[in-house]
């Protein structure tokens, strides 16, 4: 039962639960006319203490496109933080507003202490910091989902910041839940996948490699990964690697007729703009799945489907 | 060598790691305590070449989380009409809360009033537990 239940990492849900959530966006993609009204009379708290265009749009576009409605604001400074006001009192006065809160702050673990203090109405965590992103993981799976046909038995390449990319850590331990999964990792020595985050997957589930030409070839599906600026304390540093791996045409004349690329965008260098035309280049249309996810996940926590 | 029967009643720690019993002291809180407390550092012992000890002349709560986390390794004796009653042995805590605080500058911890947070246990030999909220990790000695 997901109704009610808030949604602060992808492990807060069950396998079971999430096939729940993929298989009402595969109802909703297929039929969306019939869904226009499912939230009707139902109000979403949009709270943004961090911009995030993208993210904001994907979850207002989504309670919309279900006949909801949305109150919130993406600059703290227009909220009563300003006044000195605890998260927790926030979320309690707005939660007598609202049916469901959609949550993006830049400290981690805060949409945990939300969850907290509002106990009877869903919190869905829409970013803390560098810690979780539970909703871009559910937008990668149901891509996965889609393109590849399940979520097992795949070989995943995922390629850049591994030492810091949060989006790769939770991708890579939801998809560890599903059997026969085996990953290559594919960055440069100083941005490897943290060792204790290595100790987590089985021995012989994965490979590490520097060299993105070597392995192209081998797997069903690229992520790639912004290796990001505010990361680095030295800003030599950031200019050496930041281009290291740069997915163009030729590479991607190695790779398998039906593998599939995959980015959680904004992408800066790391793909070619020549590679989007490539019929396996599926970003962009992964970003679309992210609404469509998002969709499923609201009706679901709301108890409306 | 010391002799426990000299209290009659009471608390006595036992196999402190030597330069831990003055923080234990603090950390217990017993220059809190009324009754009479007598700390012995640096005394002989054949297992640990030099232990320290508490002797804690009344019942009193003892936080054994917090004893648990500073040395895992004493061990507690309760002392009735001069004898021994009662032995035990400590473990390091699986969860501790409301002790600790979070290192990690990014957690929301810092930066709102939160009492009660849990820690985990993720690495014994260690001693490293997890933040509930932010899943940083940090040791005991580091969050105080």
């Amino acid at each position: 039962m997901l109704k009610g239940r808030h949604l602060i990492e992808p492990g807060d849900f069950t396998i079971e639960e999430l096939e729940e959530i993929f298989e009402l966006a595969d109802r909703i993609i297929a039929n969306q006319s019939d869904y226009i009204d499912l939230c009707k009379g139902k109000l979403l708290a949009s709270l943004f203490y961090e911009p995030s265009t993208r993210t904001r749009f994907s979850f207002e576009s989504a309670m919309m496109r279900l006949g909801g409605r949305v109150i919130g604001f993406d600059n703290p400074d227009n909220s009563s933080v300003s006044k000195g006001e605890s998260l927790s009192d926030t979320m309690r006065v707005i939660s007598g507003y609202t049916d469901i809160i959609v949550i993006r702050h830049p400290k981690e673990g805060t949409a945990r202490l939300a969850g907290r203090a509002v106990p009877g109405t869903p919190i869905i965590n829409a970013g803390d910091g560098g810690h979780e992103h539970p909703t871009q993981t559910l937008t990668d799976l149901l891509t996965i989902r889609h393109e590849l046909g399940s979520l097992s038995g795949h070989t995943i390449g995922v390629c850049g910041d591994l030492l810091f990319g949060r989006t790769i850590h939770s991708l890579v331990k939801t998809l560890n839940r599903y059997p026969d999964n085996k990953f290559v990792f594919i960055s440069p020595k100083e941005l490897k996948m943290p060792a204790y985050f290595l100790s987590m997957l089985p021995e012989g589930s994965y490979i590490e490699t520097d060299s993105l030409d070597a392995v192209i070839g081998d797997v069903d599906l690229l992520y790639m990964s912004r290796v990001q600026r505010e990361r680095f304390v030295n800003e030599e540093e950031y200019l050496r690697l930041k281009d290291v791996y740069v997915l163009d045409k030729k590479k991607m004349a190695h790779a398998r007729d039906d593998m599939i690329v995959l980015h959680p965008l904004p992408r800066v260098n790391e793909i070619a703009v020549e590679v989007d035309d490539d019929p396996r280049a599926l970003y962009f249309k992964q970003a679309r799945y992210g609404m469509y996810v998002r969709m499923a996940l609201i009706a679901k926590l709301l108890g409306m489907a | 060598m010391i002799n426990v029967s000299q209290i009659k009643k009471g608390i006595v720690i036992d196999h402190i790691e030597a330069g831990h019993g003055f923080r234990i002291y603090k950390e217990l809180h017993l220059d809190q305590i009324s009754d009479p407390v007598v700390l012995l550092t640096n005394v002989p012992s054949d297992k640990m070449g030099k232990k320290d000890m508490l002797k804690i002349e009344t019942d009193v709560p003892i936080d054994m989380d917090v004893l648990g986390l500073i040395d895992p390794g004493v061990s507690i004796n309760y002392v009735r009409d001069g004898a021994v009653t009662k032995k035990q042995k400590l473990t390091l805590p699986r969860e501790v809360v409301g002790i600790m605080r979070c290192v990690n500058p990014r957690c929301i911890t810092q930066t709102e009033q939160v009492d009660d947070i849990h820690f985990y246990l993720v690495n014994e030999e260690k001693r490293i537990y997890r933040c509930e909220y932010c899943d940083a990790y940090t040791t005991f000695n580091e969050s105080r």
